[in-house]
């Protein structure tokens, strides 16, 4: 088997320069690669494009880069929640780019299925389509939208084996397998690592020929943004 | 007038045994407290979830498991997970029954608006625009009029849109109102204590009113 481990999540985020595009895993806080983001955070790189779904919030997350003024181009479906992002982009210091959460999703998909662009009715009638190309299926009109080119892609799992091969837990999967297939690098951080033969063939998500690196991460805050719960006492 | 919990139980009411439904945020999430027991349903949630369950008892909330409003859930006997590119994919395919979600405006042609006001901090459109493209049956929960008591029911959205001649049902504090195909709303429902004509008044768009409009029935 190949071995696709690194020693740490710095020497994982080494050979990022500024003026990279990034995509990062997580749907919000949750699934976020945590240990990365610190990396990334604690090398200082600038000047980033950050492909991912949120933004973070201001003191977690992507947040941490937007506070440290690392990004440039954030592209995502929705920034809500961060008061340095929203300070940053009406002072013309950070560019933004907001598509659909499908679209997104899918430009993800098709660079990791090898396909140059997809055909979506979102955002068909809207500034979305501004400038884009419009074909006609069946009676029905599609935007053409091209698949992303990431430099790295960033991601979290669950566990993983030296050969790079990954399962996620519950909704922390959300972006983190297309991301996964669609980066020239893939880097993986993962909660636990295994050697290979540990996961069962039949359960991996993501197969490892996706993967270039690995590492068991640390102290993962996982933190909630919305805690919602019920009392005992109902129904 | 109805109340927000009120609207969401008559939306409930429109909900079939069997359906997979996708719930927005804001008013449409209540509509999951309504769905009577023996209506069997799955509820998708775009962020990678079929079969949401409720939420946690204190103590068991999971970061791991949310839902699209990023609040802690529950899993179901029965759920599944998900990457996002397949939580669209099975929109886009339109495996999802019916779509309820919150709009700012909507047109008598069935375009609506709900995700940008110009001048103020743009927050995304999330799934939104994926969601009223795709979905072949889409129901709005809104206010019938803004705080201003301008409607919000209108000939042409003015608002940026989201998504065009795609809702086919409105249900408001108001009124539930059906999306002609040839355009204009029809009045089918009146909310309790709201008269026709109070309803006239606050609908710009084309409004159909037939003879007899009943009043709405909520259980």
């Amino acid at each position: 088997m190949i071995n696709k481990v690194v020693p740490s999540a710095v020497a994982a985020v080494s050979d990022i320069s500024d003026g990279s595009t990034l995509m990062l895993g997580g749907f919000g806080l949750c699934g976020i690669p945590e240990n990365c983001i610190n990396a990334l955070v604690h090398k200082n790189v600038k000047n980033l494009t950050c492909i991912s779904n949120n933004a973070g919030v201001d003191d977690f997350g992507i947040g941490l880069m937007l506070h440290k003024k690392q990004v440039r181009k954030m592209i995502a479906s929705y920034v809500g929640e961060n008061a340095e992002f929203e300070r940053q982009l009406l002072s013309g210091e950070l560019e933004v780019e907001l598509i659909p959460q499908g679209t997104l999703a899918t430009r993800c998909m098709a660079a990791g299925y090898g396909m140059p662009a997809i055909f979506t009715p979102a955002g068909i009638g809207t500034e979305v389509a501004d400038g884009k190309e419009i074909r006609n299926f069946n009676g029905k009109d599609y935007l053409m939208e091209l698949a992303f080119e990431a430099d790295f892609a960033i991601v979290k799992a669950w566990k993983g084996d030296t050969a790079g091969n990954l399962v996620f837990r519950a909704t922390s999967r959300n972006f983190n397998p297309v991301m996964a297939m669609a980066g020239k690098i893939t880097i993986a951080e993962v909660e636990e690592l295994v050697e290979p033969g540990q996961l069962d063939p039949d359960h991996i998500h993501t197969p490892g020929i996706y993967v270039h690196r690995i590492f068991q991460g640390s102290a993962y805050e996982k933190r909630i943004e919305q805690r919602t719960v019920r009392q005992k006492t109902s129904s | 007038m109805l109340t927000k919990e009120q609207i969401a139980q008559r939306i409930a009411k429109e909900i079939q045994d069997g359906y997979y439904v996708n719930l927005g945020i804001g008013i449409p999430t209540l509509v999951a407290n309504y769905i009577p027991e023996e209506v069997h349903v799955v509820l998708q949630s775009e962020n990678g979830l079929l079969g949401m369950g409720p939420f946690p008892f204190e103590g068991d909330e999971d970061p791991d498991l949310i839902n699209a409003g990023k609040q802690t859930i529950t899993t179901l006997p029965g759920s599944s997970i998900f990457d996002s590119a397949m939580s669209f994919g099975m929109i886009r395919a339109q495996k999802v029954d019916l779509t309820i979600l919150g709009a700012m405006e909507v047109s008598e042609n069935g375009d609506i608006a709900n995700w940008k006001i110009p001048g103020k901090m743009v927050k995304g459109m999330g799934g939104a625009m994926d969601l009223v493209a795709s979905a072949k049956n889409i129901i709005v929960a809104m206010q019938h009029v803004n705080k201003a008591g301008e409607s919000k029911l209108l000939p042409e959205c003015t608002l940026p849109l989201t998504g065009v001649r795609c809702i086919r049902k409105v249900v408001t504090e108001l009124a539930v109102l059906d999306i002609l195909p040839e355009g204009g709303f029809l009045l089918l429902e009146r909310a309790p204590d709201v008269s026709v004509d109070y309803i006239r008044q606050a609908t710009r768009g084309r409004l159909t009113i037939p003879g007899h409009v009943p009043t709405m029935a909520l259980t």
